[in-house]
């Protein structure tokens, strides 16, 4: 037992390890074997790994489903806002409209059909990028505390307004049997509109989410700047209705509007009006697809900081 | 066959603190925008200024961890020490892919899951049930893995007949028993662990204690950091003791605990005078062994009498505080005894100024090993320790003549010597 009284004093005896095995374990130099999974910095093509997202799909999905419980939890009518919303809002400007004496449509469709078809899209898309825009800093907690990729929080915000999207699409289908519209066969191509809608939104819910992580200004300016693009797209009228009054190239500006494209789009689909021009639509296709791509890669830029910064 | 489980090679991270912090709001982004405007022709005019700039290594940056480099094999139950500040959680931080480190990297044989708070994921509007699923998956279960053990995490939380009430209407208790019963059921290869056992009631904690147990003796790998230092000694295998940044000691859980304690010790006694800056309470100034080898830590031998020399001042005419203790703990921080004056009959309260008290202990029956003492004044009716050093001073014992047969008693054979006599009837 005498080996056990400290014959070196106790500040010397902590820099040597008790045991030589443990001493090695501790030094810096490691043989190289490679069957272990190795983590540093990451590149932005590793933040935004779709197989990794893939692999956390039931997470998106959990996540979807807290924010659609939590939000009809103790509401007396639950889902029935999701109707509400765009049928007031078509009320109100086909109220407006009538009283100013104008003509917001050129096609024949009644109003309420026509302006249903706009109006539940881009309720979708404001609904979904309000969501989006606050998923990372609302979910601050989480990121702070357990890793998972952070790209399916703005992901899975875009299911709750999909699920209202359903509903009030219903609205839309009992109106259209009421006036006895049926669409024709371009109603096929409505699943490329669709997939093009969620591209479009995606693109803007992955820029704004990220730079709100960081600078909170951006989800008091989102709501305003989807309240006036609710003006300046055609939404709750036609685009031929506006049209007529504009030159050549203001038309041409006002149909880089990726939501000009997709709402005249959607029309054409159900309703048989117009296809929108295939020149500035090109254009406009391609300006969202560099935005979306950018903003997938600001995503993974930024990423790595959430959890510091947020 | 021993296996790496965690590699870690050369992490570093680095922060950035005080004035020239990222903007965290537009707003700051514009004001900084037009202070350089407005500071534009004023640098253009005095060239020879150099605009104050952050470079590599400025006073601005602090490195939370630098130059960590360690192995884990499987199995392993690492236990993380340090002081506040020293690092602890943003290694965790890093090992479970929450932050990425600014340098180095590690490497990871199979899933790592962490645990850095009870109730990951909790959303207070949902149900138990809703919960149970909810944090799974944000701890990275699967479905099917959560399916599987649902009863068994009810079962373990005890919650089976709120499983469908809204987790806010849990009280706290219920909250961090679900939450630690979902967390406890991680199938992962790797588990990190941050003070979580440090929450509920002792009968819950106890329960923590063998679910920990059990999941370390399952043969996987856990990284644990706790402040309790009986846990540590308990579960541990291998202690990592890390200091402002830097790993100071990779090593087993005895002699690291017992380093890392020394150092504690080292650093808590020589400020004791020093705190007295507050003149209107009584002050401990300084505690000694008296009759004892000058050195770092004093030796004395099992079985004789200790003398203790406690200088108190005592700035007030105040008889609130009328007691002193003086506590023995042993290296892990067990407390082996406390002795104080309250347990006496006829004891004179603390007198005004500057006095020494001196206080004999007869026999002391330790057995060898570190001990430190804490000294602490308190109040007899409310047994408030009120005024308290901890780790005031430590010593040795050396026990090897105690029985003068040159035996003595092994470790884990007990805190006390005890002379005996042994006689045979027939």
């Amino acid at each position: 037992m005498t080996d056990e009284i400290p014959v070196s004093s106790p500040a010397e005896r902590l820099q040597q390890p008790s045991s030589p095995e443990l001493a090695s374990r501790a030094s810096s130099t490691f043989d190289v074997t490679s069957d272990l999974t190795y983590y540093g910095r990451r590149s932005v093509w590793q933040s935004v790994n779709p197989r990794e997202i893939w692999h956390y799909r039931n997470l998106i999905w959990q996540f979807a489903l807290r924010d659609l419980k939590v939000r009809y939890r103790q509401t007396v009518i639950g889902a029935l806002w999701a109707i509400i919303q765009p049928v007031v809002t078509m009320l109100v400007f086909g109220l407006l409209f009538s009283t100013l004496d104008g003509k917001p449509t050129r096609s024949g469709v009644p109003y309420a059909v026509t302006s249903l078809c706009g109006l539940i899209p881009w309720q979708f898309f404001g609904a979904s990028v309000i969501a989006a825009t606050q998923s990372i800093s609302n979910n601050a907690q989480l990121v702070q505390k357990v890793y998972f990729p952070k790209l399916i929080l703005p992901l899975a915000a875009l299911l709750p307004p999909l699920v209202d999207m359903g509903i009030a699409s219903c609205v839309l289908l009992c109106l259209m049997m009421w006036f006895g519209i049926l669409p024709g066969l371009a109603v096929l191509s409505m699943p490329l509109i669709l997939l093009a809608l969620f591209l479009t939104t995606l693109g803007c819910s992955f820029w704004l989410s990220s730079i709100n992580a960081i600078y909170r200004d951006v989800q008091y300016v989102v709501p305003f700047i989807i309240s006036v693009g609710l003006l300046i797209s055609p939404v709750t009228y036609e685009l031929p209705a506006v049209a007529e009054n504009m030159s050549p190239t203001i038309k041409f500006i006002y149909c880089l509007n990726p939501f000009a494209n997709l709402l005249m789009a959607t029309r054409w689909a159900i309703l048989g009006t117009p296809f929108p021009d295939i020149v500035p639509m090109l254009v406009s296709g391609l300006l969202v697809g560099c935005m979306i791509v950018g903003g997938v890669v600001y995503f993974g830029k930024t990423e790595r900081y959430f959890a510091d910064r947020v | 066959m021993s296996n790496v489980a965690l590699r870690v090679e050369g992490l570093g991270k680095k922060y950035r603190i005080g004035t020239h912090q990222p903007y965290n709001r537009l707003s700051e982004v514009m004001t900084g925008l037009g202070k350089s405007v407005i500071d534009l022709p004023r640098t253009m005019l005095n060239k020879s200024k150099p605009v104050p700039q952050v470079a590599e290594g400025d006073s601005n940056e602090f490195w939370a961890l630098k130059d960590i480099s360690f192995e884990v094999q499987e199995g392993d139950v690492v236990g993380i020490i340090g002081r506040n500040g020293a690092g602890k959680s943003t290694l965790l931080k890093i090992l479970s892919r929450i932050t990425e480190p600014t340098e180095g990297r590690f490497g990871v044989r199979g899933r790592i899951s962490s645990l850095l708070e009870v109730g990951t994921g909790f959303h207070p509007e949902l149900t138990g049930r809703e919960n149970i699923y909810l944090s799974g998956s944000v701890l990275g279960m699967t479905r099917s893995e959560i399916k599987n053990h649902f009863d068994e995490i009810v079962d373990f939380s005890g919650v089976e007949k709120f499983l469908d009430t809204p987790v806010k209407r849990y009280s706290s208790g219920m909250q961090v028993r679900l939450g630690f019963a979902v967390a406890a059921h991680l199938k992962s290869e790797i588990l990190i662990i941050d003070e979580v056992l440090a929450v509920g009631d002792v009968e819950f904690q106890k329960k923590c204690m063998g679910k920990m147990s059990d999941v370390a003796r399952g043969g996987r790998t856990i990284l644990l950091v706790s402040h309790n230092y009986r846990v540590m000694y308990k579960m541990a295998n291998v202690v990592i003791w890390l200091n402002n940044g830097k790993l100071k000691h990779y090593d087993q859980p005895d002699a690291g605990i017992t380093a890392y304690l020394t150092d504690i010790s080292h650093r808590n006694r020589d400020p004791i005078a020093s705190r007295s800056n507050n003149e209107t309470v009584p002050v401990i100034e300084q505690i000694e062994l008296v009759g004892c080898s000058e050195g770092i830590d004093p030796i004395l031998e099992s079985g004789n009498d200790v003398e203790f020399n406690i200088t108190i001042t005592n700035p007030l005419d105040d008889s609130y505080l009328d007691y002193i203790v003086i506590g023995i703990s042993d290296a892990q921080g067990t407390r082996i005894t406390t002795i104080g004056t309250h347990q006496l009959n006829d004891f004179k309260p603390l007198p005004t100024g500057v006095s020494i008290l001196t206080c004999e202990v007869r026999n002391l029956y330790l057995p060898t090993g570190r001990y430190t003492v804490l000294v602490a004044l308190g109040n007899k009716r409310s047994r408030n320790e009120a005024i308290c050093n901890t780790q005031a001073l430590s010593f040795w014992v050396d026990s090897s003549n105690f029985f003068q047969s040159g035996e003595s008693i092994l470790d884990g054979q007990g805190y006390l010597l005890c002379r005996s006599s042994w006689k045979w009837t027939q």
